[in-house]
């Protein structure tokens, strides 16, 4: 029991690494994104908005599987 | 959309409402909530189940941690009984009881203080009833609760339609919604302004309108506009209301966000055109081998867009409310001066994000409810005019 639980936790960390490198990812690339092309701002941050919902979600679902 | 209503609600009065086509899906969601809310959550009651027995220690003193803890898992589940606060010492709780509506051999109505909270065995028409975990189970006179091979009641339960806490919020923020909604309405017809909180109002419906159905869906916007302001709004009042000392956890509820996600899943369905159909089943413009393989996963695709939603709104509701409230906690567990002011910093901190993320979800929400009905709905003449499936577009 006290085994499994360390393995669930360190899943669930590693869960947290991935969908913190990802929002980032997303995070960078659309600032780079605004910077080149402050006029599409706003369609950028839907389009960055709806990817990291998506991450998001895949994430959360991860963490509740553990 | 009417037929939605009538398929899930069964509601006698939405006929009445038959111009509000916003209210009618959020009735369909209220009774969807209703009739799920009884779903057991093992986990949570085989840990609850640990700490009632470690709770008091032997001194006869409280556990402050297990008491913290144990308090934010009340304040996630569903209850018959609306606790504003409880005194930890004397066990009286402050809160009114709400009403419990059975189906068992009949109808039967009463008052959740029969139970008074889950220390006595009701009797209701010669059939015994006992709150065990904040689940009603059927029992003999005793209230004996037996349990099975893992350590779950095995004891029967009855059909459960009770205005729980969680419903009873809803249908507050249902009949806001309807009060304020109908009168922004109405003021329209005096005038091209609308007075009063309506002003507050417009802003946020034509947001919805512009930024989220109108992009998304393309021309036939408007016979989703209903539904779309009313998750949104539904969504975003329930989530502000959790930000409350009221104590409301409905979002981070996963049978409510399973019904909303249902309501869209079936009008995403339901207003598919045949493109989308289509593309489901027979993938255009790939060879039949690759469209073989491809049918089960876009139908797998058709199931997971709804349940993403599900976890996600109720992920994020509960993940933040535990975090505020754990922050809170830890004030009570270290109780000194650096620590104090530390942790509540914390949470002033956390409870802004959080004011943001109640926003960001009931955004997320019908942003993506938007985007799933707009990719049902989309016309597709244009991009492969020949419609040649034979030729692979690699």
């Amino acid at each position: 029991m006290e085994e499994a639980l360390n393995l669930d936790l360190i899943g669930a960390g590693l869960i947290i690494i991935g969908a913190g490198f990802g929002l980032g990812k997303i995070g960078s690339a659309a600032m780079e994104g605004i910077a080149r092309q402050p006029e599409a701002a706003g369609k950028i941050q839907t389009a960055m908005i709806i990817i990291a919902a998506l991450l998001e979600g895949v994430a959360f679902a991860a963490l509740f599987a553990v | 959309m009417i037929t939605f209503a009538a398929k899930f609600g069964g509601l006698k009065f939405y006929q009445k409402m038959q111009q509000r086509n916003f209210l009618k899906i959020f009735i369909a969601c209220l009774c969807m909530g209703m009739s799920f809310t009884t779903v057991a959550s093992p986990a949570i009651q085989e840990q609850h189940e640990e700490q009632e027995q470690h709770a008091p220690t032997e001194s006869g003193a409280v556990d402050t941690r297990e008491e913290v803890t144990e308090y934010i898992q009340h304040h996630l589940q569903d209850s018959y009984y609306y606790n504003f606060f409880s005194d930890g010492e004397t066990g009286a709780h402050y809160g009114f009881p709400l009403p419990v509506i059975l189906f068992d051999d009949g109808l039967k109505v009463f008052s959740s203080g029969v139970f008074h909270h889950g220390e006595e065995v009701a009797e209701i028409d010669g059939n015994y009833y006992k709150l065990y975990h904040s689940k009603i189970y059927k029992t003999d006179a005793e209230g004996t609760i037996t349990y099975d091979e893992n350590g779950f009641p095995a004891n029967e339960r009855p059909w459960d339609f009770s205005i729980t806490k969680n419903v009873l919020i809803m249908l507050v923020v249902g009949l806001l919604m309807m009060f304020i909604f109908s009168s922004l309405a109405r003021s329209y017809k005096k005038g091209a302004l609308p007075t009063g909180f309506g002003r507050v109002l417009e802003p946020l419906v034509l947001y919805v309108r512009d930024d989220i159905a109108k992009p998304n869906i393309g021309k036939n916007y408007r016979k989703y506009m209903g539904f779309l302001l009313t998750v949104f709004f539904f969504i975003w009042i329930l989530n502000l209301l959790g930000m409350t000392p009221l104590g409301v956890n409905v979002t981070g509820n996963i049978a409510v966000t399973f019904a909303l996600a249902l309501v869209t899943f079936v009008i995403v369905q339901f207003s598919a055109n045949k493109d989308y159909w289509k593309h489901i089943f027979w993938m255009p413009g790939l060879p039949v081998p690759m469209k073989i393989i491809l049918a089960p996963i876009e139908v797998l695709g058709m199931f997971t867009k709804p349940f993403a939603l599900m976890i996600r709104l109720f992920a994020n509701m509960t993940a933040g409310h535990v975090i505020v409230m754990t922050l809170l906690g830890l004030i009570v567990v270290f109780r000194n001066w650096i620590a104090g002011p530390a942790f509540l910093g914390f949470t002033i901190f956390m409870f802004v994000i959080e004011l943001l993320v109640a926003f960001l979800q009931a955004y997320i929400f019908t942003l993506l409810s938007a985007l799933y009905i707009g990719m049902a709905v989309e016309d597709h003449s244009d991009h492969h005019p020949a419609d040649n499936e034979d030729i692979p577009v690699i």
